[in-house]
This record gives C-alpha cells, sequence and structure tokens, in this order.
C-alpha cells in the first residue's frame, strides 16, 4: 500500500482550486471593464484591452501587477512578460499595483495574493497573452490605418510598421480601442524573445533611491490621524479594564478606544500616540496561554515524537525494514519560533464612508483582506478600495489568513470614526505573533553494509499553520502538507522502498505562519543534514554520496554538481576553514549551496556562499541573482541568530538587538550560477532560503566534527 | 517652537522637546522618505545628516536638532544624479527598498570623510544598518563605484 501527501504546494494549490480549472483559466484574459470602474481611469485616450495593461496616446505604457511587490521583483519581472509579447519599447513601461478585483485572482484560485514563489511562473502564460492580445489590436488598428492587411505589419519597440509607413503605438490606440479584442493569439517562439531571458535592471529603483516610493507607513493624507495599540502581552488574553484618562492627557492624543485586540490610542500623529499608549493602565485577563514555556514546550514536542503521528507519506514497512539493516541512524533535530521582522512595521490605513471603504496597506493576501473590511464595516466587497501599497519586506508576514493587522485598523477607524493609520512598533511586531512553527524532527534511518539508507522513518512535531484558518480545507486526511513538504516529498525518501513519514500538529496557543519557504525552512536543513550524517557515517565524501542517490534526479543534480564544481569543491582551504553542501528543491525549483566558514573569536564566519539555482526558464536572470543572495542572507539570519522564546507566556525578544539579524560586517561574498534551462519556469523568492542552514552546519561539522541538530547555530571548535 | 532648516528649508515646528527628529521630519514635515523601522538606533532605516554627520534620527530629541541642518533622503539631490543614487541604480541594489533611504545617507556619510574606503571601512560605517532583503553584497559593491563616480566627478 502506498500512500503519499501531495506536499508540493505548487501542485496542492492547483487542485483545490476551481475543481481544476486552471488549464482554461490560464488562457483567460479577463476584460478591462471592471477595472475601469475601479481604477477611475482619466478619460484620456487610451487602449486597455484587457486587466492587465493600458497604453496611453502618450506611448506610456502601464502595467498592472495582480500580486505585489515586496522586493521579490515582480515589479520588472512580469512587465518583462507583457513587453516581450507586445514589442514594447521598455523605457516607456511604468507599474501599478492593480486594484482588488477578481480579474486579478492568481491564476486557479479564488483569491488576490502573492505567495508560494509563484508570480513569475503563474502569469507566464497570461501576462505574455496580455501583451500579445494588445500587439495584436494594434496591428488591425494599423493595418486599417494604413490600408494594409494585418499580415503585412510587423512591430518593433513601440511602433508598428508596414513597407514604408510607421506608427507609434500611442497613434493607434484610438483606432484600437474600437476593435474587438482576439480571444487567443499565438505567442512568440523561445527563440525570437528579446526580453525574457536578458539580465534587466528593476523598474522600481528610481523611486526606491530618493524617497518617492510609498509604502504603507507612508500613507498620508488630511485628516488622517495615527493609532497606536495596546495589545494582550499574552496571546488570548483580553481587557478587563482600562484606565485612559492619564493617556488622554498627552497632548496630540484624540480619542482612546476599545477593538477587539486590545486598546488603541488615536492621535495627530505616531509620537503622540505611542506616549499615550505608555500611559494607559490596562487590567488584562491573561487567559489560557499565561504559562506558555518554551522549554516546556520542546519537552512536549519530544514526548509527541515517541509516538506515532498520522501519516504523510508511506510505502513498504519502515519498521521491519528498520529491524533489519545493518546499521542505524538515530537523531533528533529542532528548530525555534521565528518572527518575519521586515524592515517596515506592519501598519495599515482605513478610511470609512458612506458607501466606500479605503484601506492602505502593504498586503499579499487583498481578497481575504478586502472580504475582512467588508465583514466589519457592513459594507459588500466591492465597496472596498484596497490600495496596495509597497511593502518594505513581506516573507509571508503580509499575509495573514485571519487579516489580522488590518481588521484591526479596519476596527479603530470604526471605533475612533475618523481615518485612521494603525503604526506598530518593532516590538509589536516582534512580539505580536504570527511565527514559523517551532519545530521538532525524529528520524531513524536503516543503512545497508555500503552505508546506502534502506529504511527511512521520520516524525515531525509541530503546529499547523493552515489549521483554524480559511485554508484549513486544504489540510487532508490530518495532514498538512506545509509540515511535511520537503520531507513527504524528498527524494531521498521516496526511493526508498520502506519509508514513512508522520505527523504530530500539537496546539499551543501561538499564532503560527507561513515564513519565507514555509516547510522548507526547516525540512531543508534538517533533510540535508542527515544526508551529511549518512555521508560521513558511510565514510563517503558528502558530494559523491548525494550524487549516488540521487542519480536519477538530474535537476538536483546538476545544480549539486555546479555547486560544488564552482565553489572548488575538494580543493584545499587556509587552515580553520571548512566547506558544507546542501541541494534542495522547493516551489518547483531546485538549488545548490556550498557555504565556506571559520569560527573566529567565538562566532560562526560565512566567508562564502556558492549558489547553483535551476529555475526552469529563467526569465529576468538579474532578479534570480538578487533572489538567491536575499534568501541566502534571510536564511543565515535564521541559521546564526533566529529565535523566539517564550517565558510566562510573554516573548522574550523584542527588537533587532536581541532578535538579531545578519548585519554588513557578517556579511559573505555570494556567488550565484543559473543553470541554462528550457523548462517551465519555477519559482524563485523563496528556493533560496532552505539549503543554506543545513549547509552551514555540514561545513561545522567538517571543520569541529560537532553535529549540531538545532538552530540557530552555537560556535563551537 | 523647533526651528530646523531640512534640505535648506527653514521651518518653526511647535512639537515638544523630546519628539523625536523622525516623527518631525516624517509626521510634520511630511517627508517620508526617512523610514522607521526599529525606534532604538539598531537598524538605520531613519539615518539623515544632522549638520553632515549621520544619525539616528529615531533616537534624536528635536531639541537636540534645534538650529541644525538637517539633511533627508529627499533632500540629497533634485533628480537622483548624486553619485551613491547613481551607483545604486547601476548595480540594482534595492530589492524591498524600505531600508534602502538609509544605506544610501550612511553611505554618503562615509564617503564625505573616506572618500576612498576599504571593506573594513564598509563593515564600520553600515553594519548599523540592517536589510532583511539582504542586499549587502551590491551596497557594498555601490559605495565602491559611488567612490570611483566621486573621483572621476570631482564632486562630494
Amino acid at each position: 500500500m502506498k500512500t503519499s501527501t501531495d506536499s508540493s504546494r505548487r501542485d496542492f494549490l492547483r487542485t483545490t482550486a476551481l475543481g481544476g480549472g486552471a488549464l482554461v483559466v490560464s488562457f483567460f484574459v479577463p476584460g478591462a471593464h471592471r477595472l475601469a470602474q475601479a481604477a477611475a481611469e482619466p478619460a484620456a485616450a487610451s487602449l486597455a484591452p484587457n486587466a492587465f495593461l493600458r497604453i496611453g496616446a502618450d506611448d506610456r505604457i502601464t502595467v498592472l501587477l495582480a500580486h505585489s511587490e515586496m522586493g521579490q521583483g515582480i515589479w520588472t519581472a512580469l512587465p518583462m512578460l507583457i513587453a516581450e509579447e507586445l514589442d514594447a519599447d521598455w523605457s516607456r513601461i511604468s507599474v501599478e499595483h492593480a486594484p482588488a478585483a477578481p480579474d486579478y485572482f492568481a491564476m486557479g484560485m479564488p483569491m488576490q495574493f502573492t505567495g508560494g514563489s509563484m508570480s513569475t511562473w503563474t502569469e507566464f502564460e497570461r501576462y505574455r497573452q496580455a501583451g500579445a492580445t494588445a500587439r495584436a489590436l494594434l496591428i488591425q488598428a494599423a493595418a486599417k490605418q494604413f490600408g494594409v492587411k494585418a499580415a503585412a505589419c510587423r512591430t518593433e519597440n513601440g511602433s508598428v510598421i508596414a513597407g514604408d509607413k510607421h506608427a507609434r503605438y500611442g497613434e493607434l490606440v484610438g483606432t484600437a480601442a474600437k476593435l474587438t479584442a482576439p480571444k487567443t493569439v499565438a505567442l512568440k517562439d523561445p527563440r525570437d524573445w528579446k526580453l525574457i531571458g536578458k539580465p534587466t535592471r528593476r523598474l522600481d529603483t528610481p523611486e526606491k533611491i530618493d524617497g518617492r516610493a510609498k509604502f504603507g507607513m507612508d500613507v498620508q493624507f488630511e485628516g488622517l490621524l495615527t493609532a497606536v495599540v495596546a495589545r494582550s502581552p499574552v496571546f488570548g488574553g483580553s481587557v478587563t479594564s482600562f484606565d485612559a484618562s492619564a493617556a488622554k492627557q498627552v497632548p496630540g492624543v484624540r480619542d482612546v478606544v476599545q477593538v477587539p485586540s486590545g486598546i488603541a490610542v488615536v492621535a495627530d500623529h505616531f509620537w503622540a500616540a505611542k506616549r499615550g499608549r505608555d500611559a494607559l493602565r490596562i487590567e488584562w485577563n491573561l487567559g489560557p496561554n499565561a504559562s506558555l514555556d518554551s522549554a516546556s514546550l520542546r519537552e512536549e514536542y519530544a514526548k509527541y515524537a515517541g509516538s506515532e503521528g498520522t501519516v504523510a507519506s508511506q510505502a513498504g514497512d519502515a519498521t521491519a525494514a528498520l529491524s533489519k539493516a545493518a546499521r542505524r541512524v538515530e537523531a533528533e533535530y529542532a528548530v525555534p519560533y521565528l518572527a518575519h521582522a521586515p524592515m517596515e512595521p506592519l501598519n495599515c490605513t482605513v478610511k470609512i464612508g458612506k458607501d466606500l471603504c479605503e484601506v492602505w496597506t502593504g498586503t499579499q493576501f487583498q481578497t481575504l483582506e478586502q472580504a475582512t473590511a467588508a465583514r466589519i464595516t457592513g459594507l459588500k466587497p466591492e465597496q472596498v478600495r484596497i490600495h496596495t501599497m509597497f511593502l518594505g519586506g513581506g516573507f509571508g508576514r503580509r499575509a495573514t489568513p485571519t487579516s489580522d493587522f488590518v481588521s484591526e485598523a479596519v476596527e479603530v477607524a470604526k471605533a475612533a470614526g475618523k481615518p485612521v493609520k494603525t503604526v506598530w512598533t518593532r516590538e509589536d511586531d516582534i512580539r505580536g505573533g504570527y511565527y514559523r512553527p517551532a519545530f521538532v524532527h525524529k528520524v531513524e534511518v536503516g543503512l545497508d553494509e555500503a552505508g546506502q539508507p534502506v529504511a527511512w522513518q521520520h516524525r515531525i512535531v509541530g503546529q499547523s499553520i493552515l489549521g483554524g484558518t480559511p485554508f484549513a480545507m486544504m489540510i487532508k486526511n490530518g495532514v498538512d502538507a506545509t509540515s511535511v513538504e520537503g520531507v513527504a516529498d524528498s527524494p531521498y525518501v521516496k526511493d526508498i522502498a520502506d519509508h514513512r513519514v508522520d505527523l504530530h500538529s500539537p496546539e499551543t496557543g501561538v499564532p503560527v505562519l507561513w515564513l519565507r519557504s514555509v516547510g522548507h525552512s526547516h525540512t531543508g536543513f534538517v533533510m540535508e543534514s542527515l544526508i551529511d550524517e549518512l555521508a560521513h557515517a558511510a565514510g563517503k565524501d558528502p558530494v559523491a554520496f548525494r550524487q549516488g542517490l540521487l542519480r536519477k534526479h538530474a535537476r538536483h543534480l546538476g545544480v549539486l554538481n555546479l555547486a560544488a564544481e564552482k565553489a572548488g569543491w575538494g580543493t584545499p582551504l587556509p587552515a580553520g576553514r571548512a566547506r558544507g553542501i546542501a541541494v534542495h528543491e522547493s516551489f518547483a525549483s531546485y538549488a545548490a549551496q556550498v557555504a565556506e566558514i571559520s569560527v573566529e573569536n567565538g562566532a560562526i564566519r560565512v566567508h562564502r556562499v556558492t549558489c547553483a539555482i535551476d529555475c526552469g526558464i529563467a526569465v529576468n536572470p538579474a532578479g534570480i541573482a538578487a533572489q538567491m543572495e536575499s534568501g541566502v542572507v534571510f536564511g543565515l539570519s535564521a541559521a546564526l541568530f533566529g529565535r523566539i522564546e517564550f517565558k510566562q507566556g510573554r516573548v522574550q525578544e523584542s527588537n533587532y538587538h536581541d532578535y538579531r539579524v545578519l548585519r554588513m560586517n557578517q556579511m559573505p561574498q555570494i556567488d550565484v550560477h543559473i543553470v541554462p534551462s528550457t523548462d517551465k519556469p519555477g519559482g524563485i523568492g523563496e528556493v533560496g532560503v532552505p539549503p543554506i542552514a543545513a549547509a552551514l552546519a555540514n561545513a561545522l561539522f567538517a571543520l569541529t566534527g560537532q553535529r549540531q541538530r538545532e538552530l540557530p547555530l552555537r560556535a563551537t571548535s | 517652537m523647533v526651528s530646523l532648516t531640512i534640505n535648506g528649508k527653514t521651518q518653526q515646528f511647535d512639537v515638544p522637546d523630546d519628539m523625536p527628529l523622525l516623527w518631525v521630519i516624517r509626521d510634520i514635515a511630511g517627508l517620508t522618505g526617512t523610514k522607521f523601522g526599529c525606534g532604538m538606533a539598531q537598524c538605520g532605516a531613519c539615518t539623515v545628516h544632522v549638520d553632515g554627520a549621520p544619525l539616528r534620527a529615531c533616537v534624536m530629541p528635536v531639541g537636540a536638532a534645534a538650529g541644525k541642518s538637517i539633511t533627508t533622503i529627499e533632500g540629497l539631490s533634485a533628480d537622483a544624479s548624486h553619485p551613491v543614487q547613481r551607483a545604486w541604480a547601476e548595480l540594482d541594489v534595492v530589492q524591498c527598498g524600505y531600508c534602502q533611504s538609509g544605506q544610501i545617507m550612511s553611505a554618503v556619510a562615509l564617503l564625505k570623510v573616506k572618500p576612498a574606503p576599504t571593506d573594513a571601512d564598509i563593515d564600520a560605517a553600515l553594519s548599523g544598518n540592517i536589510c532583511r532583503c539582504g542586499t549587502y553584497q551590491r551596497v557594498r559593491a555601490a559605495v565602491h563605484r559611488a567612490a570611483e563616480l566621486v573621483k572621476d566627478s570631482g564632486q562630494t
């Protein structure tokens, strides 16, 4: 009997949503009529053949993003898809976040969102089709204007040309706007691509280097007040009573209102609101989590790891195979809760009118925020206008199924009866929850005489991210795929005839959430550390050992070999240095990393990281390199420093001094090598994160002979 | 009343002396390019120049800046032509962009005192500026590039 959890989120989402309609939807380019209502376009002549672009009489091509720019570079990659098929003049492209509207639902999903490293690959058809449709209309318009057949026209750099006749796109929009858009248009042969595959600089750079870029935090308008909210010091607590008299004495404080999440001080500006909050006197009912403690949780998880959990993936008989194995390797791994800690603290601006509620914020979840604001205000979703601002980092924190920071802001604006921007302090952000869950993995691997794995039993203990959210329907047979992805579908595990992966999903009261690379953020560490343990147990070189196990997995092998080669694997290093390697598939892409480290002054020093990435067609190689660098740094911060701890129900960390992240003086040199590929595009934003902690731990083992099975890593020598 | 000269313009602000300069710049003067990240001089997102020196505006009481000349990211150049901004664009440094005003202001201040900074100089001057997107490698390269641009143009 074989059961298997479909733990690739890509397939998971695809099959869950809209009854498998993805293929149909992927060729459906919704029209512009609803967009026109939502975006309130100026009346000037323009061509808006679909919801994703409009072309002005001034040749300006405005691309509307169905996804949020949070640093990952879709402000550039998605316009590249349109511009490629449109033969646009790249210098005339401008970009906007789209409004929240069904036209912008993610492919095959009933919602508009950004996550899962999905934006580029899920839009690869739709955005190219949008550009090609516009091009077809412009050609028809030119043919009419020139008095020639459409077949006689060609397009180049923002113009239609036929013989000696020539018209810029802007000159054709009036005519083109009266024509009917073709339903589907043939796309270019990849051999004819001029833009896709070309390293292209970011389009959002100009406004991000002179202070113009508007993040949610930067929203200001006449009459807007700022609120800072006092929330329970323990998750799940509530207000028993409060005294706002001192807070109301603070100059600039306008109002103090109670909302479901706590007490909001509403003031003329942040500083007054913050001082007002400091002056509040609140009695809290701390609720059921007042004794929450990290050390106790760790013990509790270890107990869970001793009993069978819900099966996530199983083949053969792992127990029997283990008992027959020549040797067994047993290991217990653990990772802590992690905060996302994006540079821009959470914030949200809300203005409620009679029949319109406007929300300005950096969100990854437009549709949910819209529904939430509608529910709280009693308006219809289409009466809620979401203005997506630049996100000062997301990493999953701005994709809360509970709409936590948006619902709170709507509650405050409603209670205050005025437009309000809620601003979280850094301490609020670090202590406000929605952490990557803590996990314990207990693994037993049976080896044959040659040291090859022949049995694999893997138990995972950790909170479900999807449980208790609107996404809970994605939990299949009791297994939240985001808890086991990277193990249940690991090629190492699946290639073993006798294996079993099971899962405990205890509830703890700690709000949890996806953090950049989700389950892979811990499974990449555990799997690639374990494989390293097995290589050393077998007396094999870690690269050679992996090459053997992955011999049937060409793309894993491709990045493994490329990273090893470029890092000079096996070549001598200066005294006191060592290398470690790891390879991991996530979000339909493959990454391998070699870390070169030393231990200096009691700290782990990472000198160099060599990264190989196979993400299929590399739409923007410049953006891919940047995202690999970004993923490595994000993963290094977690591996070296990241830990959220609880004592007596309270989060112990508070700001960047005790929730440390990598800084300039700790930055390694990172070299990125992209595997040339014609495979369909995979993800990029998260794929660089999973291997790095293991590459580091494996290097540390090579250096010190000590195997560390918990994050963050400690410097031992 | 506190008198501040921000980006060359002298203004009077009716705010308490202990209000951090950051919030005067952002919430009163309406210049939002200077960012709030931590409120305790840990992340550098709020870096501005006070009489030419890089300071963390989130912990500087506005009273201490009275009468001084403050430069924010908006005042660096009229058209993003400052060598540091040009180097940033050339090397495609930014990602989410939230920390970059602070990174740029720290880099500009460094180049004023060290026109040809070493990697160690860059570590010392910019380790107080956190970037969660991990753009450090490009920030470092862009500081070196900006130093070349300054040298070539004779501009400071």
